[in-house]
């Protein structure tokens, strides 16, 4: 336990280091995007592509140190939906307990990765308009 | 339990810290403190994969996921460096070809045998086929509500010839017990974890599959080694099932007597409610069924969407596949399915291979169009035009492809 302690310190100190050293940029990257809603959006980590708030260490710490961040990134899922996925990597995929922590990282999954309804099919996105 | 895992870590080399500390921009400070597993994977940059192109479509850089736009798909046979990779866990290094074996084994093999690489190319006639490899969650990312894992959106298939030998000649070789149910494959690659009695994935087919003589133990693709990230230097190929399937850095199969439990065989991996259900239901998982052929599909992958056009003629291209069996007719529309015209239907180089297709639409005056594509199976099954059944894990979009044009 106290060998776990001194990880999550030194990973903190790492972060704090990354944090401070990266230029942050909005999650809404797009060039579609217009100015406004770039504004509200929150701020994220360049290096990981992960917004940053207070819970940013943590999952930095738990989530992202046998996949890279981008399979959090572009997925999407209520707070059960969420638990249902680390309950699995619990199970199966050899995630450790955060004891305490678990619902500090629900809340900032769930409410940065919610789910948006799509319905059956959406209008096509074109990023690009050529001339043939 | 936990404990053990901790314990099993080394610590972090310097070189490694170093490098680490460049990159972020300043050392880091208690940095040896940092135990191997436990250094955040933040070193992301989209550069090229080796040996890809580079404008592959980068889903996750560990476990690397990669999908080819559909303009990229465009070859009747698909180039080693257009073609996508789903990996499960980490590829495994210094690979000696020289020193690679293959062993058959389980409770229905008769014998246990071990086969070199260069006694699997003397002892067994060699056969090429064009076959089709397709993640079974290619098209996830549509599904509403969202499901869970990579999210795919057209790229996660792809044509190329393979050469090897055949599983059956291996398998019978061996010999076959009259109880054998299913083949597990075991393949070289390394669990996230870095847990060394952890395997990434461990799947395989119906010994009935397994027997069909274009599935292969293969070593080739389009006549050159394969791809690392594709399964160098041995893999199977089962062609028109969920690419899962075809184990990796293939070194053993097991013939089972009982359908094979490796990871990613059970739960809801590689699984669809038995039953169908509403979008959005939780299933459990002793009611989710194990996906084998995937269903009828196609892509247009001529033009490249967004195409703004100056004539009112336009001739697209694609593929169409539909796992087990072959495509009967291959349809497009310009007036979001209202009508449909026919399009030129190739037949496939041999079975499981994709079939070409190409037609000519004609615009009636300037505005704004989507192409669309729909293929139809031997057995009469038509691609849908909205998302088909919504499953848990997101598996099986077969929704037909469209692509966006403006005719000036
Ligand atoms: C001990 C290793 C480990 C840690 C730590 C870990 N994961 Fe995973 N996770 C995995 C593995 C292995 C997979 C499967 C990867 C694949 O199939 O490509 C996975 C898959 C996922 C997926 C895709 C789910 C699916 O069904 O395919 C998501 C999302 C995810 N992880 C999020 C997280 C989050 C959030 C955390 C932190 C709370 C986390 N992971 C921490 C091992 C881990």
């Amino acid at each position: 336990m106290k060998y776990k302690a001194s990880i999550l310190i030194a990973t903190l100190i790492a972060i704090t280091l990354l944090a401070c050293e990266t230029k942050p940029q909005t999650a809404a990257s797009t060039t579609e995007e217009t100015s406004v809603d770039a504004l509200v959006m929150p701020e994220v980590n360049e290096a990981t592509g992960l917004v940053m708030d207070e819970t940013f260490p943590l999952i930095i710490a738990n989530c992202t140190s046998c996949h890279s961040a981008k399979l959090i990134t572009q997925n999407r899922a209520t707070r059960e939906g969420w638990s249902s996925m680390i309950d699995w990597m619990q199970a199966t995929q050899g995630l450790w307990q955060f004891d305490d922590h678990e619902p500090q990282i629900l809340d900032y999954l769930a409410k940065y990765y919610g789910p948006v309804e799509t319905g059956r099919r959406e209008n096509l996105r074109v990023e690009e308009w050529y001339e043939l | 339990m936990k404990k053990k895992q901790l314990t099993r870590r080394s610590f972090i080399q310097q070189s490694t810290l170093t490098a680490f500390g460049t990159a972020i921009g300043m050392p880091i400070v208690f940095g040896h403190y940092l135990p191997q597993n436990l250094l955040p994977v933040i070193l992301e940059k989209d550069s090229p994969i080796e040996g890809k192109h580079p404008d592959l479509t980068l889903l996750n850089d560990r476990p690397l996921n990669a999908q080819t736009p559909p303009h990229l798909l465009n070859d009747s046979i698909t180039p080693a460096d257009k073609f996508f990779i789903r990996n499960n866990g980490l590829p495994p290094e210094n690979i000696d070809p020289e020193k690679w074996t293959l062993t058959i084994d389980g409770e229905s093999a008769k014998s246990n045998r071990t086969f070199s690489l260069a006694a699997l190319k003397s002892q067994f006639n060699e056969y090429s086929y064009q076959l089709v490899l397709e993640c079974g969650g290619n098209g996830r990312s549509e599904f509403s509500p969202p499901a869970k894992g990579n999210q795919w959106t057209t790229g996660a298939v792809g044509c190329a010839v393979w050469t090897g030998v055949r599983l059956a000649d291996v398998l019978r070789a061996t010999g076959i017990k009259d109880n054998a149910v299913y083949i597990g494959y075991y393949g070289k690659d390394t669990h996230l974890s870095g847990d060394k009695n952890k395997r990434p994935i461990s799947r395989g087919c119906p010994i009935a599959k397994a027997l069909e003589p274009e599935t292969l133990i293969a070593w080739s693709m389009n006549g050159a080694d394969i791809p690392l990230h594709n399964g160098y230097p041995l893999r199977l190929v089962v062609g028109g099932w969920p690419a899962s399937c075809s184990g990796k850095w293939l070194e053993r199969i097991s013939i089972r007597d009982r359908i094979h439990d490796g990871p990613k065989m059970g739960g809801q991996s590689y699984r669809i409610p038995c039953d169908p259900v509403a979008p959005g239901t939780k299933v459990a998982d002793e009611d989710m069924c194990i996906i084998e052929s995937m269903p009828v599909k196609s892509l247009i992958t001529f033009p490249r969407t967004g195409a703004i056009l100056n004539a009112r003629e336009l001739k697209i291209k694609g593929h169409a596949w539909a796992g087990d069996v072959s495509v009967r007719k291959m349809e497009c529309s310009i007036d979001f399915g209202q009508s449909w015209q026919p399009a030129q239907l190739s037949p496939p180089a041999n079975r499981l291979a994709w079939q070409d297709f190409s037609a000519t639409v004609r615009f009636p005056k300037p505005g704004y169009y989507e192409v669309w594509a729909r293929a139809t199976d031997e057995n009469g099954k038509t691609q849908p035009m909205i998302l088909p059944g919504w499953n848990p894990k997101g598996y099986l979009n077969n929704a037909c492809h469209r692509i966006a044009v403006r005719v000036k």
